[in-house]
């Protein structure tokens, strides 16, 4: 046997797969943030902090950081009661149909909230509104019944494609409470409301909260449907102001200033919010709710169970089925505003998007392709930086660990502005009006969901598993090819997929990044829809659903087989 | 000759030391058992000689060659250490069949098709898994994934195996199975065996040498299965050999008196040493109980009615005892006691040990 035992050769493969990930994780995200601070400080050639303050205070931009905070708030108090609302009934009452309500209320996980927008806008702006016209034109109204173009048409939009976040939540916390918890309380004599507010809303509330703040902190950076509903009366977030002025001004130096002292803005509070959620999220309440899954005890709704149904449905019918539905209708039109006769309705659009028009076909070709460049390039890099996190005992993981959370952390508008600054030519390398700068900015903003799926998978492989394989006679790479690669294969398989269907639709990001060649689905929607063209932007939202719905199915399909 | 030599072993974690300048030599063929409570550090040991840990100091040899030595900057990796290696949770990879899994240290080996066919089938009716060899994982018993495991270890032919706990997830009847073929295994295929285990029994039966760790990572104790039962070197070793009952008997003018009486200890050798502080170490079974016969008088402070067996708590002048007797034993000469009886108490067997050890042992 000595002549097997060799010497470990002094090449340390751990440490190369460190500093690979520890470089990725830099480049993408780490850099271009810092240089954000950077430039939100730095005045020509000193540290400013009071110049900083007077940017801050300018009207434009103290109003943008006020109507993100408004808007968010909204969203966020109007989402967190409709989602836990939802959440009880579908789960502790004896609602009929539960099961496919459940799955109903997920639906709008799936749309883009600026294509429900773009709905919105054309079901109720105030004078064009379909809605609106319909009930001045039949009931003598004088107005428009609701103008969606407000504080609260923007929210209740936001709302209604924001809610899942509190309502998965709180599903899954309430069907894994432990139902004894409230069965003693009721042998105790405890009434059903008492019990309700003693001792299940508590118990939920880490979830809620927890909920609450995701919508909060993707409200507050949320491009899509401000930019919609809002700029037609003066409502601008950050981001919409961001992408405002650095697009008026063609990129220049104060805009992107301006930029970077909002973005600054949003890491901030990004950090708090994701601070807090941690904090909530380990307070001892949660352990109550273990991993068994229970049959709660079930509240008969008696009277009241069919009018909840009723209103389930006309809710769904209302905020999912109606606006797909206009958006499929309008569509098909020859021309925006006529009436939806079937004369008036044909698929000559969608043909036209799909084989004639080069900028859809472009932009779907674009979407795509770097929608796969990027959860390609992203789930591999994913994996190695998990499997670093999860697996490896190397020195210097601390610095990866806290790298990794930096994308959990960002949002999509900061990493836009950051990739702008990092990749403009100011470092040698210049991507500006190229697909490169989307790609990297896509790999930034997802790098968080591969992590996630990655380190979820990495998880359930025990050490054991590769040091078997060690002791079988492999060598690291060997055991990482045989062992983890097939074993964390449904976890990549998932991470692809989280990444690539949201970069179908994504907006955000490349908004601020693209040229006319290099517009994406979402771009090609919202400025086709800007520029007047309503029913050929329709039309590709249209397209966008379809793709974007058949690929959930092939996600349910794999991650069932997958048993993730 | 030596097959794995440590010498002057030391491992720790931040604040939480486990091995201390540790020597231990297991011989080549032999089946050697390290016994220990659960978190004494003996399967940081196996990982070490392993090598899926490294020491902090010290050195270790298998088959005479240096495979981890810091000061050296030696460290062998565990692929080339030739080791068969059998986990507590199996670890069979779930991906592959048992085919698959046996033949893994083969295909690495880069063993010809043909030969690395006929040694995986002939591993799988070694291990008894007949017709099973297109099997996943997760259609196999508990059991049938460990022969898998232990398949997958012996089949490339290593000198050495080793084996941390592989049966502790197994239910009672299908270990004591396990543990005879894992022996039988031994003895045909002459591999060496390092068991790691807590469990006594198995490390009796199946053991050529066993050595006793306590819970600080010491070696109490190096021996046959034999030595360390009726030679305990100290309580602890005794303790935990089985349930032991340890009884104070202080010396006083030369006479050695149980508990704060003044009864005479009724055995024949009684040690020799300065310290006159003594406590006398046996098992329930090596007491004779009477009602009224010869020995140290005591008073039945317990009875307990396990079905086959009766189970007594006795006091003898402060100082306490457990005892079992066979139930139609105890019937038929009327020994069936109750809380309050008084009584007599015999030894058959007993061993001496300084009430200074003890120390500690209580607390495992």
């Amino acid at each position: 046997m000595s002549a097997q035992i060799k010497q470990k050769s002094s090449f340390g493969v751990a440490q190369i797969i460190l500093f690979l990930s520890i470089a990725i994780l830099v480049i993408v995200v780490a850099f271009p943030v810092l240089l954000i601070l950077f430039n939100a400080f730095w005045v020509e050639d000193h540290f400013d902090f009071a110049n900083t303050i007077s940017i801050l205070k300018q009207p434009a931009t103290y109003e943008a950081l006020m109507n993100s905070i408004i808007i968010a708030s909204m969203s966020t108090v109007g989402s967190t009661i409709v989602g836990t609302f939802f959440a009880w009934l579908v789960t502790r009452t004896d609602i009929p149909y539960h099961n496919f309500m459940k799955s109903m209320f997920l639906v709008p996980f799936m749309l883009p909230s600026f294509i429900g927008a773009i709905a919105w806008k054309m079901l109720l702006s105030p004078n064009a509104g379909l809605i609106n016209k319909f009930f001045m034109e039949n009931f003598g109204f004088d107005g428009p019944i609701f103008n969606i173009y407000s504080y609260y048409g923007i929210s209740a939009v936001e709302i209604m494609y924001l809610f899942p976040f509190v309502f998965i939540q709180v599903c899954g916390a309430l069907e894994r409470m432990d139902p004894t918890l409230e069965e003693s309380a009721r042998i105790s004599g405890a009434g059903l409301m008492t019990i309700t507010r003693k001792i299940t809303i508590p118990l939920v509330m880490p979830s809620i909260l927890s909920g609450a703040l995701l919508i909060m902190l993707y409200s507050m950076a949320h491009f899509g449907t401000v930019a919609v509903l809002g700029i037609e009366r003066g409502i601008y977030n950050i981001p919409v102001l961001i992408y405002e002025r650095i697009h008026q001004s063609g990129g220049s130096f104060d805009s992107i200033r301006l930029g970077a002292i909002l973005a600054t803005v949003l890491v901030i509070s990004a950090a708090i919010i994701i601070w807090a959620q941690r904090k909530i999220l380990s307070t001892g309440h949660y352990q109550i709710i273990g991993g068994k899954s229970f049959r709660p005890t079930q509240l008969k709704l008696r009277g009241l169970r069919i009018p909840m149904m009723l209103f389930c449905f006309a809710y769904i019918g209302f905020t999912i089925v109606l606006p797909t539905v206009i958006i499929f209708l309008v569509g098909g039109l020859s021309t925006y505003g006529l009436p939806f006769t079937p004369e008036n309705l044909s698929l000559d659009n969608y043909k036209f998007i799909l084989f004639d028009f080069d900028v859809t076909r472009d932009a779907i070709f674009n979407s795509v392709t770097l929608g796969f460049t990027a959860a390609v390039i992203t789930m591999f890099a994913g994996v190695m930086i998990s499997y670093v996190i999860v697996k490896m005992k190397v020195r210097g993981k601390g610095i990866l660990e806290f790298l990794g959370m930096l994308p959990f952390s960002v949002p999509g508008s900061v990493i836009a502005l950051g990739v702008i600054l990092a990749w403009s030519g100011q470092f040698g390398i210049n991507l500006y009006n190229t697909v490169w700068i989307i790609l990297v900015a896509y790999i930034a903003r997802y790098m968080a969901f591969s992590l996630k799926a990655n380190s979820a998978a990495l998880e359930q492989i025990h050490d054991s598993l590769v040091e078997a394989a060690r002791a079988c006679g492999a060598t690291m790479w060997q055991s990482l090819k045989d062992i983890v690669l097939p074993l964390v294969k449904p976890g990549m398989l998932a991470a692809f997929f989280l990444i690539f269907l949201p970069s179908l639709r994504e907006l955000t990001v490349s908004i601020m990044l693209y040229a006319p060649t290099t517009r994406t689905i979402g771009v090609a929607i919202y400025t086709l829809n800007e520029d007047g063209e309503t029913v050929i932007s329709c039309a590709l939202a249209g397209i966008a659903l379809i793709i974007i719905v058949l690929g959930q199915f092939v996600i349910n399909h794999f991650s069932k087989k997958a048993g993730v | 000759m030596d097959i794995i030599r440590m010498e002057g072993i030391t491992k720790g974690y931040p604040d939480h030391p486990v091995l201390n300048d540790l020597n231990l030599s297991i011989k080549k063929g032999e089946c050697f058992t390290l016994l220990g409570p659960s978190g004494c550090g003996k399967t940081v040991l196996m990982r070490l000689i392993a090598g899926f840990e490294t020491p902090d100091a010290g050195r270790i040899y298998i088959d005479d060659t240096p495979v981890a030595d810091l000061a050296d900057h030696i460290d062998v990796p565990t692929e080339n250490r030739g080791l068969g290696v059998v986990f507590q949770d199996y670890a069979v990879w779930p991906h592959m069949t048992v085919f698959e899994n046996i033949a893994y240290p083969l295909k690495i080996a880069k063993v010809p098709k043909d030969e690395l066919k006929k040694r995986v089938m002939e591993m799988v009716d070694i291990v008894g898994m007949n017709g099973l060899d297109k099997r996943y994982p997760s259609e196999l018993s508990g059991g049938q994934q460990q022969r898998v495991a232990l398949a997958r270890a012996l089949v490339g032919k290593p000198s050495l195996m080793l084996l941390d706990e592989p049966l502790s997830n197994l239910d009672a009847n299908l270990r004591e199975e396990m543990r005879f073929e894992i022996k039988e295994l031994q003895r045909k295929l002459g591999v060496t065996v390092l068991y790691v285990t807590h469990d006594q029994e198995i490390g009796l039966a199946i053991s050529d040498r066993v050595a006793i760790m306590d819970a600080n990572g010491n070696i109490q104790q190096i021996g046959t299965p034999w030595e360390i039962f009726e030679k305990p070197v100290n309580p602890f070793v005794f303790n935990f050999m089985g349930i032991a009952n340890f009884i104070d008997v202080r010396r006083e003018n030369g006479a050695f008196l149980v508990g704060n009486g003044n009864q005479q200890m009724p055995w024949p050798t009684l040690p020799e040493g300065d310290t006159n502080k003594w406590v006398a170490g046996f098992r329930p079974s090596d007491v004779n109980i009477s009602r009224d016969g010869a020995g140290l008088r005591g008073i039945v402070r317990r009875a307990n009615f396990l079905g086959a067996t009766m189970d007594y708590l006795v006091e003898i002048d402060g100082t306490h005892l457990r005892t079992a007797i066979e139930t139609h034993h105890a019937i038929a000469k009327d020994l069936v006691l109750k809380a309050g009886d008084q009584c007599s108490i015999e030894f058959t067997a007993l061993h001496w040990f300084e009430a200074e050890q003890l120390k500690g042992v209580h607390e495992e």
